[in-house]
């Protein structure tokens, strides 16, 4: 039995593979003198059977070989040489940041503002579902909300990017609590199916309420961010960042400046929850994710306190909206549909739910390598699929699964496997 | 102690889920300063009756009224859950322990004292600016957690996570969790399950440490040698029941509770399996 166990496997593995490839690649239409006409690619077909055939056997009796490893091993080693890495990667990525712009291409900085971009929004939801573990599907709803703020609000008073940047993040946190307080009695899938509901809900009100967001055609001439009130513009009058300091005008110096800003977000993400996290406030969020029954036996308010993780995910979602508005200066319901949550949310899922240098390296991995390889662009697609494939084998709980502990009695105590680690279920 | 004044009073508790009365009609006293055991089989009542009293269940009956020594009473029935272990200070255990697995055991002790540190933080705004008193209160919550620690002998891995410590251990964290609160009632359900002869003698002495202070405890408990050793007052259920109610010597002797309970098989009674219930 267990010498024709593999056979058997590859056997019907091949067989699964012939159903599937027989009609998909076996049949190639092609145009005849009479129309269409089916040609059939029995060799094709073989060829790929075959492999399946190949391929499966050989990963059989590889693993027949090898003793199964205990469960995670791998994983756990594959952490501990992330935990270390950690350490030196974090200074280098950082420092890679603050200078790229200054021998960077043009093409490589706008790379960098939309890779940062989309940082921000990872940090911003990681605290929602990485922390708290209350799975939000629409967290772009945020990222809308904050945008239109700050068109509209820019738009209707006049008022520039700095001062309305802090309306933009307190009107998407006021959403967020809004949108919690209905559907945070909700647990696992249902909270998931209402929070997609939602960002299609906002989606579908800023394409139809023409007279307030322009609809369809969205908001254009949104103005661009200052610095200290110098606009960065292609003449060098004294009001211009160009004229201040008596420089060349050049559309770098402002892409310069709005690659900054998305940093400085960020930054100010990343800063704001590593402090919460050693808070009693992002403490009881992590609790909350790992057991709500015993939270409340504690006299802790789970409610509210799913709203405040709900509220500051929400806040630097709006953040990040603004600052795309200010950036893009033009808007549309179009920028904000459910690819973009889900997006964020896989940024989060293979960064490893609760790690901030998860995030980066994920985004680095889920934004970064399609911009590279745009020549593989036909395979993306395939590559994507076979890439979530590889990681559920492999890193079923992201590329840092590890938790550091947010107080320590004694020195350098170690970090917390994931195995041991809850994911939240509501 | 002599004329201990009532602290908790149960009058006509009953519990229905569906057709199930999981309690039906019952009432007891438990007195300030006292160790008042619930024993009864598996099935009894006793997790269900500690899901009334804890706020996690609405009793479809009866009332639980809660008086503090300064006086003041809380309708416990009437109360959210979270406000029953904040306000009221009733806290608890799980009889399938409830730890934060993935969080070090410190951080399971402070996580129990959220309340006053929240409040400390300015709600979360001023600590983050490194205002507000946040330093100094969480300096005192790390003291009481190491004061707990150090009572349940969980020093030496304050900073493991709590779900790789072993089960005894993980019994007693859950009770240091619980006492960090400040509670002046504390509802054990079955600590003892799992530990060995060793470990349930440093419970006695826990416990009665615990009682001596000034907390009182509710103790559900299958263990018959440790309920007659520690409890002062013993409430027997069955069958969602009250069935009998009075001092270790006198359930003892009651023949309707040796016939229901104690008496058929003392050597099964010790060693239930547990029931799960939250
Ligand atoms: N949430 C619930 N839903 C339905 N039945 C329940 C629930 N909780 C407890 N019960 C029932 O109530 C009865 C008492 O259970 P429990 O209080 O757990 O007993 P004990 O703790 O004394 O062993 C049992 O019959 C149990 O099945
Ligand atoms: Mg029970």
């Amino acid at each position: 039995m267990s010498q024709r166990a593999p056979l058997l496997d590859a056997f019907l593995s091949a067989l699964v593979a012939l159903g599937l490839f027989a009609p998909m690649v076996g049949l190639e239409t092609t145009v005849g003198v009479h129309g269409i006409v089916l040609v059939p690619r029995p060799l094709a077909v073989a060829a790929l059977v075959g492999a399946v055939f190949v391929l499966r056997l050989a990963v059989r009796l590889w693993q027949a070989r090898r003793p199964p490893a205990p469960a995670g091993a791998g994983a756990v080693r594959i952490g501990r040489a992330w935990a270390g890495m950690g350490r030196f990667l974090v200074p280098v990525l950082l420092a890679a940041a603050l200078l790229m712009p200054w021998v960077a291409s043009r093409a490589t900085i706008d790379l960098g503002v939309l890779l940062l971009t989309y940082v921000m929004l990872g940090w911003g939801l990681n605290i929602v579902v990485g922390l708290a573990g209350l799975l939000d599907l629409g967290y772009v709803a945020f990222y809308a909300v904050g945008a239109y703020a700050y068109a509209l609000i820019a738009e209707n008073t006049g008022l520039g990017f700095w001062s309305c940047l802090p309306a933009a993040g307190a009107l998407a946190a006021l959403w967020g609590i809004t949108l919690g307080f209905p559907v945070l009695r909700l647990r696992g899938d249902y909270l998931a199916i209402v929070t997609l509901a939602f960002g299609e809900i906002i989606r579908i009100v800023l394409l139809n309420w023409v007279s307030l967001t322009g609809g369809p055609n969205g908001i254009a001439g949104i103005p661009r961010p200052t610095l200290f009130g110098l606009r960065f513009t292609m003449t060098d009058d004294p009001g211009t960042f160009a004229g201040f300091f008596h420089l060349v005008p050049s559309p770098v110096q402002r892409q310069m400046f709005l690659y900054y800003i998305i940093l400085a977000l960020a930054l100010l993400t990343n800063w704001v929850t590593l402090r919460l996290r050693r808070q009693p406030l992002g403490r009881v969020w992590e609790a909350l994710r790992e057991d709500e029954i015993a939270c409340r036996s504690l006299g802790i308010n789970i409610t509210t306190t799913k709203l405040t993780a709900f509220a500051v995910g929400a806040c630097f979602g709006g953040f990040a909206g603004a600052f795309f508005a200010t950036r893009q200066g033009f808007i549309s319901p179009e920028s904000f549909t459910f690819m973009e949550s889900a997006t964020v949310l896989a940024i989060v899922v293979l960064g490893g739910m609760g790690s901030q240098l998860g995030v980066v390296l994920a985004t680095l991995i889920m934004i970064g390598a399609p911009e590279m390889f745009r020549a593989l662009a036909d395979y993306r697609m395939l590559i994507f699929g076979l890439a979530l494939v590889v990681m559920m084998v492999l890193r079923p709980r992201g590329l840092v699964t590890e938790r550091k502990p947010s107080v320590t009695l004694g020195r350098g105590a170690a970090a917390i496997p994931a195995a041991l680690i809850a994911e939240g279920h509501g | 102690m002599a004329a201990a004044e009532a602290l908790l009073e149960v009058r006509g508790l009953g519990m229905r889920f569906g057709g199930i009365v999981a309690l039906d009609d019952v009432s007891f006293t438990a007195r300030r300063g006292e160790i008042t055991a619930v024993i009864g089989p598996n099935g009894a009542g006793k997790t269900t009756a500690f899901n009334c009293i804890t706020g996690f269940y609405r009793p479809s009956a009866g009332s639980l009224q809660l008086t503090h020594a300064d006086g003041r009473g809380f309708a416990l029935a009437a109360m959210p859950g979270h406000l029953i272990a904040r306000r009221a200070r009733v806290a608890r255990t799980f009889q399938n322990i409830r730890l934060f697995a993935g969080m070090t055991v410190l951080e399971n002790l402070l996580v129990a004292q959220h309340v006053p540190l929240m409040a400390a933080t300015g709600l979360g705004v001023l600590a983050i600016l490194g205002l507000g008193r946040y330093r100094a209160a969480e300096r005192h919550a790390i003291a009481k957690a190491r004061l707990w620690l150090e009572r349940t002998d969980l020093l030496a891995r304050a900073d493991d996570p709590a779900g790789a410590l072993p089960y005894g251990a993980q019994r007693r964290l859950e009770i240091a969790r619980a006492m960090c609160t400040d509670p002046v009632l504390l509802c054990l359900d079955e600590p003892a399950a799992g530990l060995n002869p060793r470990e349930t003698a440093a419970l006695d002495a826990l416990l009665r440490g615990i009682r001596d202070e000034g907390c009182s405890l509710l103790l559900i408990e299958h263990d018959m040698g440790m309920v007659m050793r520690v409890s002062d007052h013993i409430i027997v259920l069955d069958h969602g029941r009250k069935l009998g109610d009075g001092t270790p010597a006198e359930i003892r002797a009651d023949p309707r509770v040796i016939a229901a309970y104690l008496g058929e098989d003392e050597e099964d009674a010790d060693h239930l399996a547990p029931a799960d219930a939250p």
